[in-house]
């Protein structure tokens, strides 16, 4: 019953769609107006039934309800709550009903909240993301209904991928998801404004607290999956430039730029034409993600959900919407007037600096992860790995890293750095590079087998660190407003993650070693002891859990418990890793096999400051959190005040 | 004022410029990398037959041979035979084998040729049934199509 029911809601919110597209577009013209009123509250009911639809999925999957084909085929009646609830968009359909649902609620939530933007451009904006919703309706009701059930009920579930089994998974894609999605929101507005012609300052304004929380969630949920991926695959590894975490990394890049752009055009009205084409691609490239991760065609850890011939309609899919945005965009930005003119030395020439080296790695990363592709249709198997991204994607991002020190510095429109400007910005900023060129002299000394790269990475993150708090002195930080302190936040999250990222890779102790019991290895400045293998049992699944006795040049003892699991719906096993963190590190242990003889695989890493890749992350995603508040604290004063000032005239007026 | 003198149509006009050179460079820098980086996949004949330069990264695709595999004393390298039915290469490997890893089951391995060796960073085998290495996946279906077996 709730199966059909949930069908039926489906059903009806892309009826509702397709309502919101006709009377959106019709009420642009003159004749239409009178069905304007209509296009909100359509909007926000189309939310509402998707809200409902994708709680019945979950209703099914928390029952375990064994009639439904998904649920047969990915939960199993002996998992926890909180997987059987994750489970739910741990497969493609459910996931792709998890994308619908957020793009209905983010349609949803502009239909109720956004007032600043011209009625008109809101209409073309609500039809535009009517209009995209609508592909991914038919996508989920004609070639993967997550409703469907089967002829005879199963017995039993066949369980969820025991590497998904983790707290990641009831957070890491949700919050990508709302992140991928809610690039759709600035798509939209892109399309909206090229619609109605109204590209200008109050549609970058209206525009950007909805990239800037998309921004927020992918930077979120790109943290959130590298750590998991981290701890639960037991390689020790953060990044493997995987084509699923290329497809995180290309809208964030596109996002990033776009971020930076807005703010360009919503302060000087500038880049108008650059702004609306990245918020086609912005959102674009999460449409390419989710195509390169559907359709199976690229080998990954994530393939967990593929199919070739849905991999086809995402395809087509694909290219009406990107294609249709671009053929609006080249008939209509002739007519998107210039914006206003900047110095060659100025806040707007930084940023675009900064727009065209973003857009540099995004065509990097974009190139890499498609190349398989390419040469397999001649016939040749390729893989592309860190040896190929991290130094290609370096030559672009550490000159524009070197720039962020000295960009948020300068003034819009023009500046002369001479004079009490020098005093203000070039001598802060030279300090700050001279700190970072000591660094990799030191480096280059003291540590001869690190490589350029994270040698000149550690340097720029020197550097960077203090150049990214220069913009807050001399401010009086009780009146410094938020959005100040969120870009300080993010640009320094910047730096501590670059830091880590550039340590991890040049100071990591690796010791792989077949221990007895009782023997004792040293990894770094560890001492680990190996105490004991013992079978444990979990929810689902048994475990050999090893007991490690660790000091830290010969302090005090911590134990640690990595197990090897293994799962027995489905069948397979997990190396959980065990992790000891410490203020200048992290120790990181997994428990491998029994030898013939034996002894036991232990692996062990000490991975100096690797944690301030995660902590850096999550300062990027708090720096945006504190410009968003900023922005839509200032948005609320304005609107109360606005409402006083009415109501002092009407009450004068009496 | 000189770079404020210019008109908007042409500061538009050099913004385009600046931006398409960046991004052509980016793209012809990555497909140049691309030619020198990208690890090609070979199957043990084509690995004999045409052998890749030695320390260059590449990938090996095949069946671990029927009692080939050994551990060596330290207990973390082993030591096993690729084939695929034609021609064996000598494989070695110092780490945690994947879940799943036995002989006769298939492998990919990355890593680069040393001498007659082929010298794995990592191995990739079927970690369960639904996540499948795809080289693996095309090397089983092709196979199940010589033998006419049904399925692996």
């Amino acid at each position: 019953m709730i199966a059909e029911l949930g069908l039926a809601v489906l059903w009806l919110a892309a009826a509702l769609a397709v309502l919101q597209l006709v009377i959106g577009a019709l009420a642009l013209r003159p004749e239409g107006q009178a069905l304007a009123g209509l296009v909100r509250p359509v909007a926000v009911m189309q939310g509402v039934l998707v809200l409902a639809a994708l709680a019945a999925l979950i209703t099914l999957f928390v029952q375990t309800d064994l009639s439904v084909k998904l649920v047969v085929e990915n939960s199993h009646s002996a998992k926890p709550l909180i997987f059987k609830i994750a489970g739910t968009w741990g497969n493609h359909e459910g996931s792709m009903l998890l994308w619908v649902t957020i793009m209905a609620v983010a349609g949803a939530f502009v239909a109720l909240i956004e007032r600043r933007l011209d009625e008109p451009t809101l209409m073309a904006t609500l039809a535009g993301q009517a209009f995209i919703s609508l592909g991914f309706y038919a996508f989920l009701l004609f070639a993967s209904n997550p409703f469907a059930r089967l002829p005879q009920p199963a017995d039993e579930g066949q369980g969820l991928n025991p590497l998904l089994q983790d707290v990641g998974l009831a957070f890491h894609p949700p919050t990508l998801y709302v992140g991928y999605v809610g690039l759709s929101i600035a798509f939209s507005f892109a399309i909206g404004a090229l619609v109605t012609r109204n590209v200008g300052p109050a549609f970058a304004r209206a525009m950007r607290p909805w990239v800037l929380g998309a921004w927020i969630f992918l930077t979120l949920g790109i943290t959130a999956g590298s750590y998991w991926a981290y701890y639960t695959l037991g390689w020790g590894g953060w990044w493997f430039w995987d084509p699923v975490e290329n497809a995180s990394l290309m809208p964030w890049l596109a996002a990033t730029a776009l971020l930076h752009s807005v703010s360009v055009l919503s302060s000087r009205d500038a880049l108008r034409a650059w702004t609306v084409m990245l918020g086609v691609v912005a959102f674009s490239m999460s449409m390419v993600g989710t195509f390169l991760v559907r359709s199976g065609i690229l080998t990954s850890v994530h393939a967990f959900a593929v199919d070739p011939q849905r991999g086809a309609f995402i395809l087509a899919l694909l290219a009406i919407d990107i294609g249709s945005a671009l053929a609006l965009f080249s008939l209509r930005a002739g007519t998107v007037t210039e914006g206003a003119r900047f110095a060659f030395v100025s806040r707007e020439a930084a940023l675009v600096y900064n727009n065209v080296m973003l857009c540099g790695i995004l065509g990097i990363v974009l190139v890499g992860t498609l190349y398989p592709l390419v040469t397999e249709a001649y016939g040749v198997k390729v893989s592309v790995g860190a040896p190929y991204f991290n130094p290609v994607s370096a030559m672009f991002a550490f000159p524009m890293l070197a720039m962020l020190a000295v960009g948020p510095l300068l003034r819009w429109r023009q500046d002369r750095l001479a004079g009490a400007r020098a005093a203000r910005v070039a001598w802060p900023v030279l300090a700050c590079g001279a700190l970072a060129l000591a660094v990799f002299v030191g480096v280059e000394l003291f540590a001869h087998r690190i490589t350029l790269l994270p040698a000149l990475g550690l340097a720029i993150a020197s550097g960077l660190f203090p150049a990214s708090l220069l913009p807050l002195v001399g401010r009086n930080l009780r009146r410094t407003p938020l959005p100040v302190w969120g870009m300080v936040t993010a640009h320094a999250g910047i730096a501590v993650a670059l830091f880590g990222m550039a340590s991890e890779s040049a100071f990591s102790v690796e010791r792989l070693a077949a221990m007895q019991i009782g023997e004792t290895q040293s990894v770094g400045p560890w001492q680990v002891q190996l105490g004991a293998i013992l079978p444990v049992a979990g929810p689902n699944f048994t475990a050999l859990q090893a007991t490690l006795e660790t000091r830290y040049a010969g302090g005090s003892p911590v134990t640690l418990h990595p197990q090897a699991e293994a799962f027995s719906n489905p069948p397979g096993t997990r190396n959980e890793s065990a992790l000891e963190t410490r203020w200048n590190g992290q120790l990181y242990t997994v428990l491998g096999e029994q030898a013939a003889d034996g002894r036991w695989q232990m692996r062990f890493w000490w991975k100096p400051f690797a944690p301030l890749i995660w902590l850096g992350g999550a300062l990027v995603g708090l720096g945006g959190l504190l410009a968003l508040a900023g922005r839509v604290l200032s948005d609320l004063r304005r609107i109360i005040a606005r409402d006083k000032i009415a109501w002092r005239r009407m009450r004068q007026g009496r | 004022m000189s770079a404020l003198a210019i008109k908007p149509k042409h500061q538009r006009l050099v913004l385009i410029v600046f931006a398409l050179a960046a991004l052509i460079g980016a793209v012809l820098l990555a497909i140049y990398a691309l030619r020198g980086q990208a690890s090609y996949f070979y199957i043990p004949s084509e690995m004999v037959a045409h052998p890749p330069a030695s320390g260059r990264a590449v990938r090996l695709g095949g069946m671990v041979e029927k009692g080939s595999l050994k551990t060596m004393p330290d207990g973390v390298t082993i030591h096993f035979t690729v084939t695929d039915g034609k021609a064996a290469v000598p494989v070695r490997f110092t780490g945690i084998t994947p879940d799943l890893f036995v002989e006769g089951s298939g492998v990919v391995a990355d890593g680069r040729m040393d001498g007659g060796t082929f010298v794995a960073d990592t191995l990739l085998a079927k970690h369960d049934e639904k996540y499948v290495p795809r080289e693996m996946k095309d090397m089983v279906a092709a196979r199940a199509g010589q033998t006419g077996a049904p399925k692996p």
